[in-house]
């Protein structure tokens, strides 16, 4: 069954058009990854899939998933860094979108936050102050945070931006875990093209004029993917 | 001491300092994390000089302070966050432009009506004798409004405070808990500043959170800490403004200097001793 349905989106801001006439569907369990060089509207794109910004023309649809479902991984800004809060505190915010108007968390969302900090084994980390921790460690807590905002889909911005080769493919292992073993749909901002054919079963390739969408496989064959892998010059 | 505390309680002046003071320095502090943490400490710079400029219009509309202060900084806080969040305006300078130009007009206010007296000085650096009967009611009851809302929208206070793209994603209007921290902040400032003066009123919101952070680390430790040292620090600075006649603000900002150091220091040592014993 298709999750997500985008059919001809065009967007932008300030009269500057951002995304042209992006169109792809996504089923349950997908791995997207979305690539392409700087200023093709990458983060636009995925400001329209998290409700943020409306497109002008074209439509974003979900099927069985409601918009304040989605669990997303921002890229980390300078707040953050030296932010005096203990992991837990982080994780449970997550869970923020299942109280609607009511001020407290219950039990519940304490044990879902619970449950996905040992899903993503930083039990140890729990009580540790967030600005302790090394990156690879925050994008877990982060990641932990995400889950606890969704079981389907999960949205990454360039997740994996400043940590270093050994933490980049932990990080990576455990994204492609979360999508095997729990079924839940992962698009990602990728820079990183060789990962994002690894791990990825299908590929938007964002491009000012024209771009792709397709499985994996046939993205491998075209020229674009040649180009960005750094294989064939001008070809 | 007990001499002291027992003359100090004696007199209603200060019993009325100590009661809106208490309420101002509980939630001052408890708003200044997310300012600070935010980087908008310079929202509460710009927001108690425009209150001075207020206080200055209506000391010469012979109205009451309070219920003209109380909507034109609001009216300043909702323009200052919306500068702030804006890019295309540096965010920073224009908050300067506002707060001097506010102060300007209040001081040019004050010279063309009464001259600069010692109410003036009194605006500006404070003074313990400023809060009559009914503006102990009122800053009371908004004091009160200001901490229900405060726990009330913690978690969610939390959550945008932490990571404001998050918050917005799944569904928690981000925009709409900046504009409350900011209105909150401008109501405790027009509260707080005859007492504290216009001048030194932002450093209650700063220095209380700014210190806890030193030392605590988990969000809810930093909000208990910050919340019970403004406090205790407020109190320490009354008894010193009665004791040696300075300004009340003055004393306060001094002793809350203290506590930054005693922390920051205290933060020095435990990291060497951490070291030492890895």
């Amino acid at each position: 069954m298709k999750l997500i349905h985008c059919k001809n989106v065009t967007m932008g801001y300030d009269g500057h058009i951002a995304v042209n006439n992006i169109s792809f569907d996504l089923e349950q369990g997908d791995y997207l990854c979305i690539v392409g060089e700087n200023g093709t509207g990458k983060s636009t794109l995925m400001k329209g899939i998290l409700g943020l910004l409306k497109p002008i023309s074209g439509q974003i649809a979900f099927n069985d998933i409601k918009q304040n479902e989605i669990g997303y991984l921002p890229q980390q800004t300078i707040v953050q860094k030296d932010f005096p809060a203990n992991v837990f505190e982080v994780v449970l915010s997550g869970c923020l979108n299942r109280r609607g108007f009511l001020p407290f968390y219950s039990k519940k969302e304490k044990a879902r936050a619970r449950e996905n900090i040992a899903k993503l084994g930083i039990n140890e980390l729990k009580k540790k102050s967030y600005r302790d921790l090394s990156g690879g460690q925050q994008q877990r807590v982060l990641l932990a945070r995400a889950l606890c905002a969704t079981e389907k889909l999960l949205l990454l911005d360039e997740p994996v931006t400043g940590l270093d080769p050994v933490m980049t493919k932990e990080l990576y292992a455990l994204i492609s875990k979360l999508n095997k073993e729990l079924g839940i749909t992962v698009i990602m901002i990728s820079h990183d093209i060789n990962s994002a054919v690894q791990y990825g079963n299908k590929i938007l390739h964002m491009n000012i004029k024209t771009g792709f969408f397709g499985l994996t496989k046939e993205y491998l064959a075209t020229d674009i993917c040649r180009r960005m892998m750094g294989g064939v010059e001008n070809a | 001491m007990p001499d002291l505390l027992r003359e100090l309680f004696s007199y209603a002046f200060i019993i009325r300092a100590l009661v809106v003071g208490t309420m101002v320095a509980l939630c001052a502090a408890l708003l200044g994390i997310s300012l600070v943490l935010k980087r908008y400490s310079m929202i509460g710079e710009g927001l108690s000089h425009v209150g001075f400029g207020a206080l200055a219009l209506a000391m010469t509309l012979n109205m009451a302070p309070l219920k003209v202060s109380i909507p034109i900084v609001a009216v300043a806080a909702f323009l200052l966050l919306r500068i702030s969040e804006s890019s295309k305006i540096k965010g920073d300078a224009a908050i300067a432009l506002i707060s001097s130009s506010s102060l300007a007009i209040g001081v040019i206010i004050v010279s063309l009506t009464t001259g600069m007296n010692t109410d003036v000085c009194n605006y500006m650096f404070g003074s313990i004798l400023a809060m009559s009967k009914s503006d102990v009611y009122l800053s009371v009851a908004v004091s009160a409004v200001v901490l229900i809302l405060y726990i009330l929208f913690y978690n969610k206070i939390f959550a945008v405070t932490f990571d404001e793209s998050f918050a917005k994603a799944t569904g928690t209007n981000a925009g709409r808990y900046n504009m409350l921290i900011a209105l909150l902040t401008a109501l405790t400032i027009v509260i707080g500043m005859r007492m504290m003066g216009a001048m030194l009123i932002s450093s209650l919101i700063i220095f209380p959170a700014l210190t806890s952070m030193r030392l605590c680390r988990s969000f809810k430790s930093v909000v208990i800490c910050s919340a019970l040292l403004s406090v205790v620090c407020f109190f320490i600075g009354i008894v010193i403004s009665f004791s040696f006649s300075i300004p009340a603000g003055a004393s306060v900002v001094a002793v809350n200097l203290a506590a930054f150091l005693i922390f920051y220091l205290t933060a020095l040592i435990l990291k060497k001793i951490l070291e030492v014993s890895a």
